[in-house]
Protein backbone atom coordinates (compact mmCIF):
# COMPACT_ATOMS: atom_id res chain seq x y z
CA UNK A 1 0.00 0.00 0.00
CA UNK A 2 1.48 3.35 -1.00
CA UNK A 3 1.18 6.24 1.45
CA UNK A 4 0.68 9.92 1.31
CA UNK A 5 2.04 13.15 2.42
CA UNK A 6 0.24 14.61 5.57
CA UNK A 7 0.77 17.69 6.74
CA UNK A 8 -1.55 19.27 10.27
CA UNK A 9 -0.64 22.85 10.88
CA UNK A 10 -2.41 25.57 13.14
CA UNK A 11 -1.46 28.57 13.39
CA UNK A 12 1.01 27.84 16.66
CA UNK A 13 2.19 24.82 15.48
CA UNK A 14 2.97 22.43 12.76
CA UNK A 15 1.54 19.26 14.80
CA UNK A 16 2.24 17.00 11.70
CA UNK A 17 4.62 16.51 8.95
CA UNK A 18 5.41 12.75 6.99
CA UNK A 19 4.52 9.89 4.93
CA UNK A 20 1.06 8.09 6.33
CA UNK A 21 -0.78 4.94 4.98
CA UNK A 22 -4.42 6.45 5.99
CA UNK A 23 -5.68 9.43 7.50
CA UNK A 24 -9.15 9.74 8.81
CA UNK A 25 -11.02 12.56 9.70
CA UNK A 26 -14.69 14.17 10.06
CA UNK A 27 -15.55 16.79 7.57
CA UNK A 28 -19.30 18.60 7.91
CA UNK A 29 -20.90 15.94 5.75
CA UNK A 30 -19.48 12.88 7.82
CA UNK A 31 -16.33 10.95 7.94
CA UNK A 32 -14.12 10.83 5.76
CA UNK A 33 -10.81 8.71 4.78
CA UNK A 34 -8.02 9.32 2.72
CA UNK A 35 -5.43 6.27 1.21
CA UNK A 36 -2.84 7.54 -1.60
CA UNK A 37 -3.58 9.39 -4.14
CA UNK A 38 -6.94 10.24 -3.61
CA UNK A 39 -8.52 12.60 -5.71
CA UNK A 40 -8.24 16.56 -5.39
CA UNK A 41 -10.83 17.61 -2.42
CA UNK A 42 -11.35 20.59 -0.41
CA UNK A 43 -13.23 20.00 3.14
CA UNK A 44 -14.62 21.65 6.08
CA UNK A 45 -14.03 19.63 8.81
CA UNK A 46 -15.75 19.23 12.24
CA UNK A 47 -14.32 19.55 15.67
CA UNK A 48 -13.26 16.03 15.60
CA UNK A 49 -10.75 13.43 16.30
CA UNK A 50 -8.02 13.06 13.45
CA UNK A 51 -6.82 9.36 12.73
CA UNK A 52 -3.46 8.50 10.86
CA UNK A 53 -2.92 5.52 9.90
CA UNK A 54 0.75 3.60 9.47
CA UNK A 55 2.25 7.30 10.05
CA UNK A 56 6.03 6.50 8.74
CA UNK A 57 8.56 6.38 12.15
CA UNK A 58 5.67 6.90 14.24
CA UNK A 59 6.19 3.08 15.44
CA UNK A 60 2.84 3.22 16.45
CA UNK A 61 -0.74 1.84 14.21
CA UNK A 62 -2.39 5.18 15.23
CA UNK A 63 -1.67 8.60 16.05
CA UNK A 64 -4.12 10.96 17.02
CA UNK A 65 -5.22 14.36 17.47
CA UNK A 66 -7.89 16.70 18.36
CA UNK A 67 -8.62 19.44 15.97
CA UNK A 68 -11.23 21.83 16.47
CA UNK A 69 -12.14 22.57 12.76
CA UNK A 70 -10.89 23.80 9.90
CA UNK A 71 -9.82 22.78 6.27
CA UNK A 72 -8.45 19.79 4.76
CA UNK A 73 -7.04 20.03 1.14
CA UNK A 74 -5.85 16.94 -1.09
CA UNK A 75 -4.39 17.52 -4.05
CA UNK A 76 -1.41 15.19 -6.32
CA UNK A 77 -1.03 12.77 -3.31
CA UNK A 78 -1.11 15.59 -0.28
CA UNK A 79 -3.13 15.83 2.36
CA UNK A 80 -3.04 19.41 3.72
CA UNK A 81 -4.72 20.11 6.99
CA UNK A 82 -5.34 23.58 8.44
CA UNK A 83 -6.62 23.57 11.66
CA UNK A 84 -7.82 26.54 13.82
CA UNK A 85 -7.03 24.66 17.03
CA UNK A 86 -5.19 21.19 17.21
CA UNK A 87 -3.98 19.38 20.37
CA UNK A 88 -1.82 16.32 20.58
CA UNK A 89 -2.80 13.61 23.02
CA UNK A 90 0.04 15.21 25.62
CA UNK A 91 -1.64 18.98 25.29
CA UNK A 92 -4.89 18.04 26.09
CA UNK A 93 -6.63 18.87 30.13
CA UNK A 94 -8.41 16.04 30.41
CA UNK A 95 -10.24 17.17 33.47
CA UNK A 96 -11.15 21.03 31.41
CA UNK A 97 -11.92 18.88 28.50
CA UNK A 98 -14.55 17.08 30.76
CA UNK A 99 -15.92 20.04 32.51
CA UNK A 100 -16.18 21.33 29.09
CA UNK A 101 -17.86 18.44 27.82
CA UNK A 102 -20.38 18.54 31.07
CA UNK A 103 -21.19 22.15 30.90
CA UNK A 104 -21.32 22.48 26.76
CA UNK A 105 -24.25 19.15 26.78
CA UNK A 106 -25.82 21.54 29.47
CA UNK A 107 -26.41 24.00 26.96
CA UNK A 108 -27.03 22.49 23.78
CA UNK A 109 -29.49 20.32 25.57
CA UNK A 110 -31.86 23.01 26.27
CA UNK A 111 -34.90 23.56 23.56
CA UNK A 112 -33.27 26.32 21.35
CA UNK A 113 -30.80 24.82 19.25
CA UNK A 114 -27.73 26.06 20.26
CA UNK A 115 -24.90 26.22 17.37
CA UNK A 116 -22.31 27.49 19.64
CA UNK A 117 -22.83 24.86 22.82
CA UNK A 118 -23.06 22.36 20.28
CA UNK A 119 -19.37 23.27 18.72
CA UNK A 120 -18.12 23.26 22.14
CA UNK A 121 -19.50 19.79 23.00
CA UNK A 122 -18.18 17.92 20.02
CA UNK A 123 -15.07 19.60 20.71
CA UNK A 124 -14.52 18.92 24.30
CA UNK A 125 -15.44 15.14 22.94
CA UNK A 126 -12.91 15.32 20.54
CA UNK A 127 -10.20 16.12 23.07
CA UNK A 128 -11.62 13.03 25.42
CA UNK A 129 -11.67 10.93 22.72
CA UNK A 130 -7.87 11.39 21.67
CA UNK A 131 -6.79 11.85 25.49
CA UNK A 132 -8.40 8.61 26.46
CA UNK A 133 -7.55 6.73 22.41
CA UNK A 134 -3.66 7.14 23.46
CA UNK B 1 14.81 46.75 29.29
CA UNK B 2 17.50 46.01 26.97
CA UNK B 3 18.29 42.14 27.91
CA UNK B 4 14.26 41.40 28.43
CA UNK B 5 13.76 43.04 24.58
CA UNK B 6 16.40 41.05 22.91
CA UNK B 7 14.86 37.77 25.08
CA UNK B 8 11.23 38.47 23.99
CA UNK B 9 12.20 38.82 20.26
CA UNK B 10 13.48 35.40 20.36
CA UNK B 11 9.70 34.12 21.46
CA UNK B 12 8.41 36.47 18.88
CA UNK B 13 10.62 35.43 15.94
CA UNK B 14 9.39 31.50 17.53
CA UNK B 15 5.84 32.94 17.26
CA UNK B 16 5.90 33.62 13.71
CA UNK B 17 8.32 30.57 12.60
CA UNK B 18 5.34 28.29 14.40
CA UNK B 19 2.38 30.37 12.25
CA UNK B 20 4.33 30.47 8.74
CA UNK B 21 3.51 27.26 7.72
CA UNK B 22 -0.01 27.76 8.58
CA UNK B 23 -0.32 31.12 7.23
CA UNK B 24 1.29 29.66 3.81
CA UNK B 25 -0.93 26.58 3.01
CA UNK B 26 -4.17 28.35 3.47
CA UNK B 27 -2.99 31.49 0.91
CA UNK B 28 -1.84 28.20 -1.20
CA UNK B 29 -5.66 26.81 -0.58
CA UNK B 30 -7.35 30.10 -1.68
CA UNK B 31 -5.03 30.50 -4.53
CA UNK B 32 -6.45 27.11 -5.62
CA UNK B 33 -10.00 28.30 -5.20
CA UNK B 34 -9.70 32.02 -6.03
CA UNK B 35 -9.98 31.13 -10.22
CA UNK B 36 -13.35 29.54 -9.58
CA UNK B 37 -16.58 31.37 -10.43
CA UNK B 38 -18.09 30.85 -6.42
CA UNK B 39 -15.06 32.84 -5.58
CA UNK B 40 -15.38 35.19 -8.11
CA UNK B 41 -18.91 35.89 -6.97
CA UNK B 42 -18.39 35.95 -3.35
CA UNK B 43 -18.85 39.09 -1.21
CA UNK B 44 -15.61 39.31 -0.19
CA UNK B 45 -14.25 39.55 -3.92
CA UNK B 46 -16.47 42.28 -3.95
CA UNK B 47 -15.25 45.00 -5.72
CA UNK B 48 -16.54 48.81 -5.80
CA UNK B 49 -15.07 51.05 -8.74
CA UNK B 50 -14.76 54.02 -6.69
CA UNK B 51 -14.60 53.05 -3.17
CA UNK B 52 -15.61 55.45 -0.85
CA UNK B 53 -15.46 54.03 3.01
CA UNK B 54 -12.62 52.82 3.75
CA UNK B 55 -11.27 51.12 6.61
CA UNK B 56 -8.06 51.13 8.26
CA UNK B 57 -6.52 48.67 10.36
CA UNK B 58 -3.73 49.12 12.42
CA UNK B 59 -0.88 47.06 14.32
CA UNK B 60 1.00 49.40 17.57
CA UNK B 61 2.70 48.50 20.67
CA UNK B 62 1.20 49.16 24.20
CA UNK B 63 3.73 50.36 25.59
CA UNK B 64 6.41 52.94 24.66
CA UNK B 65 9.93 53.04 25.18
CA UNK B 66 10.37 51.64 21.72
CA UNK B 67 11.61 54.24 19.96
CA UNK B 68 10.02 54.90 16.41
CA UNK B 69 8.18 52.40 16.38
CA UNK B 70 4.67 53.28 17.06
CA UNK B 71 5.14 56.83 15.67
CA UNK B 72 5.98 55.37 12.53
CA UNK B 73 3.21 53.52 12.11
CA UNK B 74 0.70 56.27 13.54
CA UNK B 75 2.40 58.63 10.65
CA UNK B 76 1.33 55.87 8.00
CA UNK B 77 -1.32 55.95 9.16
CA UNK B 78 -2.23 59.51 9.42
CA UNK B 79 -0.60 59.55 5.71
CA UNK B 80 -3.23 57.17 4.71
CA UNK B 81 -5.88 58.84 6.14
CA UNK B 82 -5.56 62.50 4.76
CA UNK B 83 -5.21 61.10 1.34
CA UNK B 84 -8.49 59.32 1.19
CA UNK B 85 -9.98 62.40 2.89
CA UNK B 86 -8.25 64.53 0.39
CA UNK B 87 -9.99 61.88 -2.23
CA UNK B 88 -13.12 62.34 -0.84
CA UNK B 89 -13.24 58.71 1.17
CA UNK B 90 -14.88 58.69 4.57
CA UNK B 91 -12.10 56.49 6.63
CA UNK B 92 -12.76 54.50 9.77
CA UNK B 93 -9.97 52.78 12.43
CA UNK B 94 -9.43 49.83 13.81
CA UNK B 95 -6.92 49.76 16.33
CA UNK B 96 -4.60 47.66 17.83
CA UNK B 97 -2.22 48.28 20.44
CA UNK B 98 -2.73 50.95 23.78
CA UNK B 99 -0.30 53.77 21.52
CA UNK B 100 -2.07 53.81 18.64
CA UNK B 101 -5.66 53.55 19.59
CA UNK B 102 -5.08 56.21 22.33
CA UNK B 103 -3.14 58.43 19.83
CA UNK B 104 -6.43 58.46 17.91
CA UNK B 105 -9.00 58.35 20.06
CA UNK B 106 -7.45 61.66 21.45
CA UNK B 107 -7.28 63.22 18.29
CA UNK B 108 -11.10 62.45 17.83
CA UNK B 109 -10.82 60.12 14.77
CA UNK B 110 -13.64 57.57 14.26
CA UNK B 111 -12.33 54.38 15.53
CA UNK B 112 -14.61 51.52 14.72
CA UNK B 113 -13.04 48.41 17.20
CA UNK B 114 -9.84 48.36 19.30
CA UNK B 115 -7.68 45.76 20.55
CA UNK B 116 -5.25 46.53 23.65
CA UNK B 117 -3.33 44.56 25.57
CA UNK B 118 -2.11 41.96 23.22
CA UNK B 119 0.34 43.40 21.06
CA UNK B 120 3.32 41.54 22.82
CA UNK B 121 2.14 38.30 22.39
CA UNK B 122 -1.16 37.89 19.70
CA UNK B 123 -2.96 34.61 19.72
CA UNK B 124 -5.17 33.53 16.94
CA UNK B 125 -8.37 34.29 18.82
CA UNK B 126 -7.51 37.91 18.74
CA UNK B 127 -6.55 38.04 15.06
CA UNK B 128 -10.28 36.27 14.80
CA UNK B 129 -11.93 39.42 17.21
CA UNK B 130 -10.20 41.80 15.01
CA UNK B 131 -11.44 40.12 11.28
CA UNK B 132 -14.96 39.90 13.06
CA UNK B 133 -14.91 43.18 13.90
CA UNK B 134 -14.59 44.76 10.34
CA UNK B 135 -15.59 41.99 7.62
CA UNK B 136 -19.67 42.30 8.61
CA UNK B 137 -19.49 45.94 7.80
CA UNK B 138 -17.63 44.71 4.28
CA UNK B 139 -20.21 42.13 3.43
CA UNK B 140 -22.97 44.62 3.95
CA UNK B 141 -21.55 47.31 2.30
CA UNK B 142 -20.47 49.61 4.88
CA UNK B 143 -17.10 49.52 3.90
CA UNK B 144 -15.76 49.19 0.38
CA UNK B 145 -12.24 48.39 1.33
CA UNK B 146 -9.97 47.37 4.42
CA UNK B 147 -6.47 48.02 4.81
CA UNK B 148 -3.70 46.73 6.64
CA UNK B 149 -1.05 48.81 8.23
CA UNK B 150 1.64 46.43 10.07
CA UNK B 151 5.48 46.88 10.68
CA UNK B 152 7.52 43.98 8.97
CA UNK B 153 10.13 42.38 10.72
CA UNK B 154 12.84 42.10 7.85
CA UNK B 155 15.83 41.23 10.36
CA UNK B 156 17.13 41.98 13.50
CA UNK B 157 18.50 45.38 12.71
CA UNK B 158 15.96 46.00 10.24
CA UNK B 159 11.59 46.92 9.92
CA UNK B 160 9.36 48.56 7.94
CA UNK B 161 5.91 49.41 7.90
CA UNK B 162 4.01 47.57 5.40
CA UNK B 163 0.05 48.56 3.97
CA UNK B 164 -1.97 46.41 2.46
CA UNK B 165 -5.05 45.68 0.78
CA UNK B 166 -7.12 43.44 2.98
CA UNK B 167 -10.01 42.93 1.03
CA UNK B 168 -11.37 43.40 -1.76
CA UNK B 169 -9.48 40.51 -2.16
CA UNK B 170 -9.02 40.56 -5.74
CA UNK B 171 -5.37 42.22 -6.32
CA UNK B 172 -3.97 39.57 -3.50
CA UNK B 173 -4.77 36.41 -5.41
CA UNK B 174 -4.00 37.73 -8.85
CA UNK B 175 -0.47 37.97 -7.61
CA UNK B 176 -0.05 34.03 -6.60
CA UNK B 177 1.94 32.48 -9.62
CA UNK B 178 -0.34 31.13 -11.62
CA UNK B 179 -0.15 27.63 -13.04
CA UNK B 180 -0.79 27.59 -16.67
CA UNK B 181 -2.43 23.95 -17.35
CA UNK B 182 -2.77 23.18 -14.33
CA UNK B 183 -6.38 23.68 -12.92
CA UNK B 184 -7.59 20.99 -10.10
CA UNK B 185 -10.94 19.91 -10.52
CA UNK B 186 -11.68 19.59 -6.99
CA UNK B 187 -14.87 17.44 -5.00
CA UNK B 188 -15.79 19.42 -2.36
CA UNK B 189 -17.42 19.09 0.55
CA UNK B 190 -19.36 21.21 1.60
CA UNK B 191 -20.40 23.20 -1.57
CA UNK B 192 -17.76 25.28 -3.01
CA UNK B 193 -19.63 28.35 -1.72
CA UNK B 194 -19.94 27.13 1.52
CA UNK B 195 -16.04 26.01 1.80
CA UNK B 196 -15.63 29.54 0.64
CA UNK B 197 -17.80 31.09 3.51
CA UNK B 198 -15.49 29.53 5.95
CA UNK B 199 -12.12 29.65 4.24
CA UNK B 200 -11.49 33.43 3.14
CA UNK B 201 -12.62 34.38 7.09
CA UNK B 202 -9.99 32.02 8.26
CA UNK B 203 -7.97 33.09 5.33
CA UNK B 204 -7.88 36.80 7.03
CA UNK B 205 -7.74 35.90 10.30
CA UNK B 206 -4.40 34.02 9.19
CA UNK B 207 -3.03 37.06 7.43
CA UNK B 208 -3.85 39.26 10.57
CA UNK B 209 -2.50 36.96 12.90
CA UNK B 210 1.16 37.13 10.72
CA UNK B 211 0.87 41.04 10.60
CA UNK B 212 -0.02 40.93 14.22
CA UNK B 213 3.11 38.61 15.19
CA UNK B 214 5.56 40.13 12.92
CA UNK B 215 4.47 43.62 14.14
CA UNK B 216 5.47 42.52 17.72
CA UNK B 217 8.84 40.93 16.67
CA UNK B 218 9.20 44.04 15.21
CA UNK B 219 8.38 46.00 18.65
CA UNK B 220 10.90 44.23 20.39
CA UNK B 221 13.47 44.89 18.04
CA UNK B 222 12.75 48.67 18.14
CA UNK B 223 12.87 48.29 21.72
CA UNK B 224 15.68 46.90 22.26
CA UNK B 225 17.12 48.83 20.01
CA UNK B 226 15.49 52.15 21.53
CA UNK B 227 17.25 50.72 25.29
CA UNK B 228 20.14 50.20 24.05
CA UNK B 229 20.73 53.74 22.90
CA UNK B 230 19.20 55.04 26.12
CA UNK B 231 22.05 52.76 28.00
CA UNK B 232 24.71 53.57 26.08
CA UNK B 233 23.90 57.44 26.27
CA UNK B 234 23.28 57.08 30.37
CA UNK B 235 26.93 55.66 30.50
CA UNK B 236 28.49 58.22 28.18
CA UNK B 237 26.37 61.07 30.55
CA UNK B 238 27.67 59.19 33.89
CA UNK B 239 31.23 59.37 32.52
CA UNK B 240 30.87 63.50 31.45
CA UNK B 241 29.17 63.70 34.68
CA UNK B 242 31.61 61.61 37.25
CA UNK B 243 34.16 63.90 35.30
CA UNK B 244 32.44 66.98 36.15
CA UNK B 245 31.82 66.47 39.77
CA UNK B 246 35.24 65.18 40.27
CA UNK B 247 36.80 68.47 38.57
CA UNK B 248 34.73 70.46 41.28
CA UNK B 249 35.39 68.52 43.80
CA UNK B 250 39.13 69.12 43.09
CA UNK B 251 38.59 72.34 42.58
CA UNK B 252 36.88 73.15 45.49
CA UNK B 253 39.92 71.38 47.74
CA UNK B 254 42.54 73.03 45.95
CA UNK B 255 40.90 76.33 46.82
CA UNK B 256 40.94 75.47 50.47
CA UNK B 257 44.52 74.06 50.53
CA UNK B 258 45.28 77.63 48.50
CA UNK B 259 43.14 79.77 52.02
CA UNK B 260 44.90 77.88 54.11
CA UNK B 261 48.40 77.85 53.11
CA UNK B 262 47.54 82.03 51.78
CA UNK B 263 45.96 82.26 55.49
CA UNK B 264 48.80 80.72 57.59
CA UNK B 265 51.56 82.54 55.76
CA UNK B 266 49.59 85.44 56.52
CA UNK B 267 49.75 84.79 60.23
CA UNK B 268 52.96 83.95 59.91
CA UNK B 269 53.62 87.29 58.49
CA UNK B 270 52.06 89.11 60.82
CA UNK B 271 53.43 86.96 63.91
CA UNK B 272 56.12 89.43 65.00
CA UNK B 273 58.77 87.77 64.05
CA UNK B 274 57.97 85.12 66.48
CA UNK B 275 60.53 82.16 65.96
CA UNK B 276 59.67 79.09 68.44
CA UNK B 277 56.68 77.48 66.52
CA UNK B 278 53.95 78.25 68.76
CA UNK B 279 51.60 80.48 66.25
CA UNK B 280 52.08 77.55 64.02
CA UNK B 281 50.33 75.45 66.93
CA UNK B 282 47.95 78.10 67.25
CA UNK B 283 46.70 77.38 63.52
CA UNK B 284 47.17 74.11 63.26
CA UNK B 285 43.22 73.18 64.46
CA UNK B 286 42.01 75.24 61.44
CA UNK B 287 44.03 73.36 59.23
Amino acid sequence: MGTTHFELVSPSATLFSGQAEMIVCKAVDGEIAFLADHMPYIGALDPSAVRILGAEGSGVEEVRFAVHGGFVEVKDNQVIMLADVAEAPGQIDVAQAERDEQEASQRSGGPEPDKAAEIELKWAQARLDVARGA
Amino acid sequence: MELIAASRIVRAQQAIAAARPYVARIREVVAHLADSPEARNHPLFRVVDSPERVAIVFVTADRGLAGGYNANVIRTVERLVRDHRAAGREVQLVGLGRKGVNYFRFRRQPILFSLIGVSERPRYEDARQVVQSVIPAFEVGEVDQIELVFTQFLSLGSQAVNVRQLVPLVGEVDDQPAEPGHKTDYEFEPEPAEILDRLLPSWLEAEVLAAMLESAASEQAARQRAMKAATDNADELIKTYRRQMNRARQDAITTEIMEIVGGAEALRQAGLGDQDGSARETYQPIA
